[in-house]
């Protein structure tokens, strides 16, 4: 029950971490479906039916549901504790925008249950998502549980830039500001402006299905490559969303472990935002194949291309920051380390698929497999699993264990390379994505026998993560304030897990790498800003999980509007849109009740804190 | 500029009320990065408009089916109503709650008939034209777009509504001059959308 009513960042932040773990599994074991009927040619472990869901449901669940509420988590344990902030700046808006996430994955994940999931694709590119070609409910419950989950992506955006723009403690200026939360605030930023063009798509999507429109229903006048240009001018930002906060973790890793400053900070504050500028601009390079002439073609390639330079700065920075310094490889610092090598990989055959002409070759084979994954996987979810093997103990107040967790990186990083670098060639040898079989003797078979073996190395890698979780918790709580004694930022100087009011006092910033700061002056402590205080804390509340509740049984009464149930009482109550109205009743309800009755919040006394004290 | 008025009450009430207090201030601030999001949110319905807007299939044109009198009407109606949520602010930065809340009621008021006006024009062309969602990808870009500002106002009608009550509840303070503010704010908004929406759909749907 607390669990439901919290607002407090850092219960949050393990919410997030646990319905993230939660679908990243999911999504893995649709993965693993997947690799199974690869695995030898002519298979026939799952249809072709089948093997379109399960490839739909693996990319959305992994990029919607899976990285995107770790990265939540990460932010929402880390972001107030860098600035020197008791909470974030929407305490009740951070908890709304948890359960309208965790109740848009959930019904996504009902379709398995409910007829059929999404087999369109992860894109759901039109016509193949209409009426015509997509029989059973799934693209309806794809459109349906991103809008909800969408809606609390954006919530949570909005609710970290203004906590980073109004809630840094005093001397915390911008260009001191640790580089996770500035790469996070440039995040929310892309998240602002890209999910919004997702919604409208979406809902598009979702009036051509259930309600008889024609956006993309070409015999009445619509449009099917409308769709593509609204869902990459999404969806290529999205990409940015989320390597850019794993830019951050990279950054205060390495430099944590290499007892050095980060190498040329200013610059990769301007290259974070250079990138995210461009992540806006090249969404046609996904539609070079669709026509678009050549140039556009040459104008979005180029644009493409020049993202190498701001992403070059900060390989160069993060090498040279390791340069010199006195590095200590923990499991942190090895998948730092390892993210390095594997993203720059990603990023060079992403130049290759950026030059136009050569796309028309790379297109929808198993080249492109291979590069995003070396983007998204051996970038970001490397560059997640460092993070919180450096913020384990932050979040926890137990150290994982090293012994496990080296297990884990070589594992996971083996069973990585051996799944994805072989599907490069894979692709340049002409196999196809998306297709759910393939014929003997093309010479695709061995290679798809090591892919499957190597996507089965990585689970085992994931199996020892959670091996290491689990023997950690049975470890009393007892990590020091600053477990890796080398912590640069104002995390490290409160306790570990802190306390529900973060600082007893807010710390004065003398400098970037504040913490740092300090214990080189010879002060084991930040200098206070403020006299000890009573501190006033948000109270807990239902009413976000009754509203997600509410949007969440509309979502799921409006797409059955237009079905005939052979029951009368059934039909009645879905296509008069009674069960919508229903659900959004209970969603304005608990709005309006929200806006009736003020909450004050309460007071954490003077006393109080002292009894408590800071000193873990 | 300050006026006379504001001088006066300095010692009663904070000159801005609204940023009284840091959860009012990140009200307002939020609200602003709120509503640049709204623009992409609009921005992408108003580029699937003008992609579909000659795409009429055998159902009837732009500059068959607007009847512009009564749009410019709603228009008017519309921009007066943005016009008396200053006045409200004003009236509120005057820390005159009675004004304050007057010309809120007269903002609703103005926004309720925009709205009937509009239901009126859905009704004229789905009944007597049978002009619907799914008559071309016109007609469904049209209705979207026109949709999304109708929910819009709605919305706000609802939202302002509320909060009138909560002022003669609660008074005016720290709490309620924020929300107040923020929900001008956005009175603001979807009147600037719907002067888009009357020369995009509107008037150049009119001479095309």
């Amino acid at each position: 029950m607390d669990w439901l009513t919290t607002v407090d960042h850092k219960k949050i932040a393990i919410l997030y971490l646990v319905a993230g773990g939660f679908f990243f599994g999911i999504g893995g074991i649709e993965a693993l479906l997947i690799r199974v009927q690869l695995a030898k040619p002519m298979n026939d472990f799952v249809s072709a039916q089948q093997f379109n869901e399960l490839i739909t449901m693996h990319g959305t669940t992994m990029i919607f549901l899976g990285v995107m509420p770790v990265i939540f988590a990460l932010m929402n344990a880390v972001i107030p504790l860098q600035i020197g902030a008791r909470d974030v700046a929407f305490p009740f808006l951070n908890s709304l925008g948890f359960w309208t996430f965790l109740f848009g994955g959930l019904l996504l994940n009902l379709s398995w249950f409910m007829g059929g999931a999404p087999d369109a694709g992860w894109t759901s590119y039109t016509p193949l998502s209409t009426n015509a070609y997509s029989l059973t409910h799934g693209v309806d419950f794809y459109t349906i549980g991103l809008q909800i989950a969408g809606l609390g992506t954006l919530i949570g955006g909005l609710n970290f830039l203004a906590t980073i723009i109004t809630m840094r403690a005093p001397g915390m200026s911008f260009m001191r500001m640790p580089m996770f939360t500035w790469t996070s605030f440039v995040t929310s930023a892309m998240i602002l402006f890209a999910f919004p063009a997702v919604t409208v798509g979406l809902v598009l999507l979702t009036f051509d299905r259930i309600l008889g429109a024609n956006f993309f229903e070409v015999s009445k006048g619509g449009n099917p490559v409308l769709w593509q240009h609204i869902f990459w001018i999404f969806g290529h930002p999205e990409v940015y969303i989320l390597i850019l906060p794993a830019f951050g973790v990279i950054s205060e890793v390495i430099s944590t472990f290499s007892r050095k400053r980060l190498f040329g900070y200013s610059s990769m504050v301007f290259a974070t935002i250079l990138i995210a500028f461009l992540g806006f601009m090249v969404w046609a390079h996904h539609m070079f194949t669709t026509g678009l002439g050549p140039v556009a073609n040459a104008l979005f390639s180029i644009a493409t291309m020049l993202i190498a330079v701001p992403t070059g700065i900060k390989i160069f920075n993060w090498l040279f920051t390791m340069w010199g310094g006195q590095i200590r490889f923990t499991t942190a610092n090895l998948f730092a380390a390892g993210f390095i090598p594997t993203f720059v990989m990603g990023g060079v055959t992403g130049v290759m698929l950026a030059s136009a002409p050569a796309d028309y070759q790379y297109h929808d084979t198993y080249f492109v497999v291979a590069h995003f994954h070396y983007v998204i996987v051996g970038g970001l979810v490397l560059g997640l699993f460092a993070g919180l093997h450096y913020w384990w103990p932050k979040m926890f107040g137990r150290i994982l264990s090293e012994k496990l967790g080296k297990i884990e990186f070589w594992t996971f990083i083996i069973g990585f390379q051996l799944t994805f670098f072989v599907q490069h060639f894979l692709g340049l040898i002409g196999m196809q994505r998306r297709v759910f079989t393939y014929l003997p003797n093309q010479g695709f078979d061995l290679m798809n026998l090591i892919s499957t073996i190597g996507a089965f190395l990585m689970g085992v890698g994931v199996i020892v993560f959670l091996v290491n979780i689990g023997i950690t918790s049975r470890k009393p709580v007892g990590a020091a304030n600053d477990p890796w004694d080398d912590g640069r930022t104002l995390e490290w100087s409160i306790p570990s897990p802190p306390p529900e009011y973060n600082f007893k006092q807010i710390p004065l910033v003398r400098g970037l790498d504040a913490f740092w700061k300090e214990k080189a002056a010879g002060h084991t402590e930040m200098t206070p800003s403020e006299p000890v205080g009573p501190i006033h804390m948000p109270s807990p509340t239902i009413l976000p999980f009754v509203m997600s509740l509410g949007i969440f049984i509309a979502g799921l009464g409006f797409m059955f509007t237009s079905d005939d149930f052979g029951n009368s009482f059934l039909n009645f109550i879905f296509n008069n849109y009674i069960v919508t109205g229903l659900g959004l009743a209970v969603t304005f309800g608990s709005m309006l009740l929200r806006s009736l009755f003020d909450d004050h919040g309460w007071h954490i006394e003077e006393d109080e804190l002292n009894g408590k004290g800071v000193k873990a | 500029m300050t006026t006379p008025h504001a001088q006066q009450t300095t010692d009663t009430i904070p000159h801005e009320l609204e940023k009284a207090t840091l959860e009012g201030r990140n009200k307002v601030l939020t609200f602003w990065l709120f509503l640049g999001g709204e623009s992409v949110l609009f921005g992408t319905l108003f580029a699937t408009f003008l992609t579909l807007r000659n795409q009429v299939a055998d159902g009837p044109s732009a500059s068959e089916l607007f009847n512009l009198p009564m749009t410019a009407a709603a228009t008017f109606i519309l921009l007066v109503s943005s016009l008396t949520s200053v006045f409200a602010i004003q009236a509120m930065h005057r820390g005159n709650k009675k004004s304050l809340s007057g010309w809120l009621s007269v903002t609703v008021l103005l926004g309720l008939a925009f709205l009937i006006l509009e239901i009126y024009e859905f009704r004229e062309y789905m009944v007597h034209e049978d002009y619907s969602m799914t008559t071309s990808a016109f007609s469904s870009a049209f209705y979207t777009l026109v949709g999304f500002h109708g929910a819009h106002v709605l919305f706000g009608i609802l939202w302002i509504g509320i909060l009138i009550g909560q002022l003669a509840k609660k008074g005016l303070n720290v709490v309620t001059a924020p929300k107040i503010y923020v929900s001008a704010m956005y009175w603001h908004f979807i009147d600037v959308v719907w002067v888009f929406i009357f020369t995009v759909v509107y008037l150049l749907g009119k001479v095309a």
